[in-house]
């Protein structure tokens, strides 16, 4: 069972009033206590279960400018107090930082919690078991499935309290409810593997377990025998699940942090065309039911909707308390990054999209780190489908696709099939003249 | 005899019995007790950013029966939360029965002190190094923008309770000094990265102002990118430097070689034991055993000794890296690769040391030999599909070859290529093997543990490079 607020105030209760008693001027405190049920399943067989009970605090204190953090998953009280101690200890040697302090008070979230974000629905393991089961039974349905990597249904529940000296106390349950099936297919000696993925906060939104395995055996046989292509320049179109990773890459490059330090590709870029003018990003912490939705962020500071990019130009950065300072703005409820970060809409159908050149690269996956923030160089692997004519062909694999964010941004035509899926969600995404390394 | 539970409200017999009660009709399990208490300081934008002090104490329970594993973890460390955790393995494992395998290799190894690196320096000391490393690496050169520098240190204590009542246990320090330095010039702007570490004291890496030499190898790759040209896309040959490149042997055939992923017959490689997948010369081992090494364990987090493992033998696979559970079902032994990133997490196998030992050739030659291609020196991370066998890293210094004579240096670029196939495409063997300084941590399943890598230069006949120049 998961924790009370009551449970969870006391917590707090104790290592504020703790800090205060030893001299720190300020203090802020999270406490969480999260419960959850996984179960795996492969090949229809029973493969595992965990259980998992977690409970931790999070203390921040201050003297002045100066500050300190500790951590622990031990709440007993003297284990607390121990660690309030060192926490004032370590504290007072700590030099000063003039942009240390608590949140601006005006900012702090007060008003409605009505964005439904937890499920109470609790399913017994015997229920986790035949949802995964009937999407393995349903992926194996497909002759080409021969093995699974694993399948598995999560359910998570967490409540937490933030609180700190100047007055915010509050906090709020989410549940969070995942599923997943990964298969592997095999075709004259290719060997494949490939998933599909759902994650809601509610139960019955998540995918119904036999499209969950259809559409784990679709990805996973349309990737076989896959074909190696030449070096070349070619417009590549990126499916949902990968055109997502460059909002998240924009979001890491207009973080109040990097923006203060200057490393990132999007310094001094406000208010200057980013992208095409077609494109509009907005981060939105107030959709019902939604994965990424949250009333305040990790200070306790309200969130308000942005309109980050809108007809290509940036009009915001993404701003915490300390970096907000740091560049002579105030918090816009960012410290625990994006809420629901998402593209509008494009003009364009799918169909169009992809008819939109004689041949076309459609990107499914991409592997490796080589995203630079700093200076924008982007190349990962990846693998995906040729298109030609408006038709998928063939499967290409072993490639490696490069260019700068500058540019990428810039050629970026949207499709019209947005969904809610996860927290950060695009349309199906055309980018042109991408440098393609394969034979 | 416990240490771990001494200050808990669950005693040592009551934690045993219900263990061995748990466990007795299971093929397998323990509980695994683990207290952390790790430090993190960083230093940024010239400023002390953080200090964060973080002490975690919890539990895991596994049952093993046949291939099914049921795991219940808590950071309540009562005789009612390890009662429920039993009763939500026993509801698992309800409809299996087992019989308990005991036999568990006995270790006197000592791979490294039983320290706090923590405590063996003072707050003080560590803020005056941070400061001394951020001064040092600005006063370099004025085209130094921005530096963070880290100290990161942390002591693992672990206990391994057996049905039975047998106690394992294990107490590992891990020390970390990491600088990144960024360098702006001509409105260009690039980074470098170098870190050392391993399972001493700090100032056992900082000797000889050793902390100079990582701000130095920081500043030396920020400065060299900033010179860099677009790098060329394509197949090339590629003379990969010593050390830290290893991590391709770490993607490309480690991972592969991991025993789940053979057991379940998902990897690329599961059907070739005994097959070449490497060019004859090409001997590559996974050593838990190394002193002081990152990736090095007395025992691992099943309490199996670790081993030094011949992967594959002069081209030849000879062996996987096991745990337990996979070891029993592919009828063998665990070779001490059973790991777990803590308490929250179950075990899999896992690498230690991944090292392809050294040959006969020069780096001089390798690169005499190739007309076209790059010289790759650092990398950062990697990444690979188990399954069709592909992998990437991403060159952090890389210099083209034209001719036989290192060139220009070039944009990080990412490498591809194919696991099985690319072992087979090593031309030659250095004589200089290094192991890499210290850092590297490995993701597998949402779990970082830290690992090490060693190879010496290797001359690959082909690997697809991921530039923009056509």
């Amino acid at each position: 069972m998961i924790k009370d607020q009551d449970y969870l105030k006391k917590i707090a209760d104790i290592c504020l009033s703790k800090s205060k008693k030893l001299g720190s001027t300020d203090a802020s405190i999270l406490v969480q206590s999260s419960v959850s049920e996984n179960i795996n399943v492969r090949n229809k067989k029973l493969d595992g279960s965990e259980r998992s009970e977690n409970l931790g605090v999070v203390l921040t204190t201050y003297l002045g400018k100066k500050k300190s953090s500790i951590a622990s998953s031990n709440l007993k009280e003297s284990n607390l107090n121990e660690l309030v101690d060192r926490c004032i200890e370590t504290m007072k040697i700590t030099p000063e930082d003039e942009y240390n302090s608590l949140p601006d008070k005006d900012l702090h979230f007060s008003g409605l919690k009505d964005l439904d974000l937890y499920d109470e629905t609790h399913l017994s393991n015997e229920d986790k078991i035949n949802y995964i089961k009937e999407a393995e039974d349903e992926a194996f349905s497909n002759n080409k499935i021969v093995n699974t990597n694993g399948s598995g249904f999560g359910e998570n529940k967490s409540n937490f309290l933030l609180a700190n000296s100047n007055g915010f106390s509050d906090g709020y349950k989410t549940s969070q409810f995942t599923a997943y099936c990964e298969v592997v297919s095999k075709s004259n000696g290719s060997m494949e593997r490939d998933y599909e993925y759902t994650s809601k906060r509610f139960y019955n939104d998540i995918l119904k377990p036999k499209e969950l395995g259809s559409i784990a055996a679709d990805h996973a046989v349309k990737k076989l025998n896959p074909k190696k292509i030449k070096s070349e320049k070619i417009s590549l179109i990126f499916d949902k699940r990968i055109s997502k990773n460059f909002l998240s890459i924009f979001a890491s490059a207009i973080s109040s942090s990097a923006i203060a330090k200057g490393t990132t590709f999007l310094k001094d870029k406000l208010n200057q065309k980013v992208f095409n003018t077609e494109i509009n990003i907005n981060d939105r912490g107030d959709i019902k039911k939604a994965n990424g939705s949250r009333y305040f962020d990790s200070e306790g500071i309200g969130i308000i909707n942005l309109d980050l990019i809108k007809n290509g130009i940036l009009q915001d950065y993404l701003i915490d308390t300390y970096n907000g300072k740091k560049i002579n703005r105030k918090s816009n409820g960012r410290a625990s990054g994006t809420t629901n970060l998402y593209f509008e809409n494009g003009s364009k159908t799918f169909s169009e999209l992809i008819k939109s050149e004689k041949k076309l690269l459609y990107i499914k996956e991409t592997i490796g780190h080589g995203t630079n923030i700093i200076n924008g160089d982007y190349s990962v692997g990846a693998s995906g489908i040729m298109i030609e004519n408006g038709e998928f062909s063939y499967s290409v694999s072993e490639i490696t696709i490069a260019g700068n964010l500058n540019n990428i941004f810039q050629n970026i035509t949207l499709a019209d099939d947005l969904e809610f899926n996860y927290s950060t969600n695009s349309p199906t995404m055309h980018v042109e003249g991408m440098i393609v390394g394969g034979k | 005899m416990t240490s771990l539970l001494k200050n808990s409200e669950l005693s040592i017999e009551k934690a045993d019995k219900i263990v061995s009660e748990t466990l007795n009709s299971c093929d397998d399990g323990e509980l695994y007790v683990e207290d952390t208490k790790s430090e993190t300081i960083v230093l940024d934008d010239n400023k002390i950013k953080s200090s964060n002090y973080t002490s975690d104490l919890g539990y895991g329970f596994r049952a093993v029966t046949g291939d099914t594993v049921a795991y219940s973890h808590s950071n309540e460390i009562s005789e009612k939360s390890l009662k429920n955790s039993s009763d939500n393995l026993k509801s698992t494992l309800k409809n299996n029965s087992g019989t308990y395998n005991s036999e568990i290799k006995k270790t006197n190894q000592k791979l490294y002190k039983d320290i706090d690196p923590i405590e063996s320096k003072s707050m003080k000391s560590k803020i005056e190094l941070l400061n001394n490393m951020n001064e040092y690496a600005r006063s370099k050169d004025s085209s130094v923008k921005q530096v963070t520098a880290s100290l990161l240190a942390e002591k693992k204590n672990i206990e391994i309770i057996r049905s039975g009542g047998e106690l394992l246990s294990d107490n590992r320090p891990l020390v970390r000094i990491n600088m990144s330095v960024m360098v702006e010039k001509n409105g260009r702007k690039e980074t470098g990265v170098y870190g050392i570490g391993g399972r001493q004291d700090y100032d056992e890496y900082l000797k000889n102002d050793n902390w100079k030499k990582v701000c130095d190898e920081a500043f030396r790759i920020a400065n060299t990118n900033i010179e860099s040209k677009p790098s060329p896309a394509g197949e090339m040959k590629v003379v990969l430097g010593p050390g830290w490149p290893a991590i391709l042997i770490h993607e490309a055939v480690g991972h592969g070689l991991e025993g789940d992923f053979n057991r379940k017959k998902t990897s690329a490689f599961h059907d070739l034991v005994g097959k070449k997948v490497a060019s004859k010369g090409v001997t590559i081992i996974d050593d838990g055993t190394i002193d002081n090494r990152r990736g090095s364990l007395n025992i691992d987090d099943e309490g199996t000794p670790t081993e030094r493992t011949v992967l594959i033998e002069d081209g030849i696979l000879k062996n996987f890296m096991q745990d337990r559970l996979n070891a029993r079902l592919m009828n063998t032994k665990s070779t001490g690769n059973g790991r777990r990133e803590s308490y929250k997490h179950v075990v899999m196998p896992r690498m230690r040391n991944t090292i392809m030992l050294g040959g006969t050739n020069t780096q001089e030659e390798m690169i005499k030999s190739v007309d076209k291609g790059i010289f790759a020196v650092s990398f950062g991370g990697g990444q690979v599909d188990i399954t069709s066998g592909k992998f990437v890293f991403n060159c952090t210094e890389a210099y083209e070859i034209i001719n036989g004579i290192v060139g220009a240096p070039i944009k990080g670029a990412t490498l591809i290529g194919d696991g099985p196939s690319s072992l087979k495409e090593i031309l030659m063997v250095g004589n200089d093997m290094m192991l890499d300084p210290g850092i590297g941590t490995c993701g597998k399943a949402g779990q970082g543990v830290p690992v090490g890598v060693g190879q010496p230069s290797l001359l690959i006949n082909n690997m697809t490079v991921g530039g923009t120049q056509l």
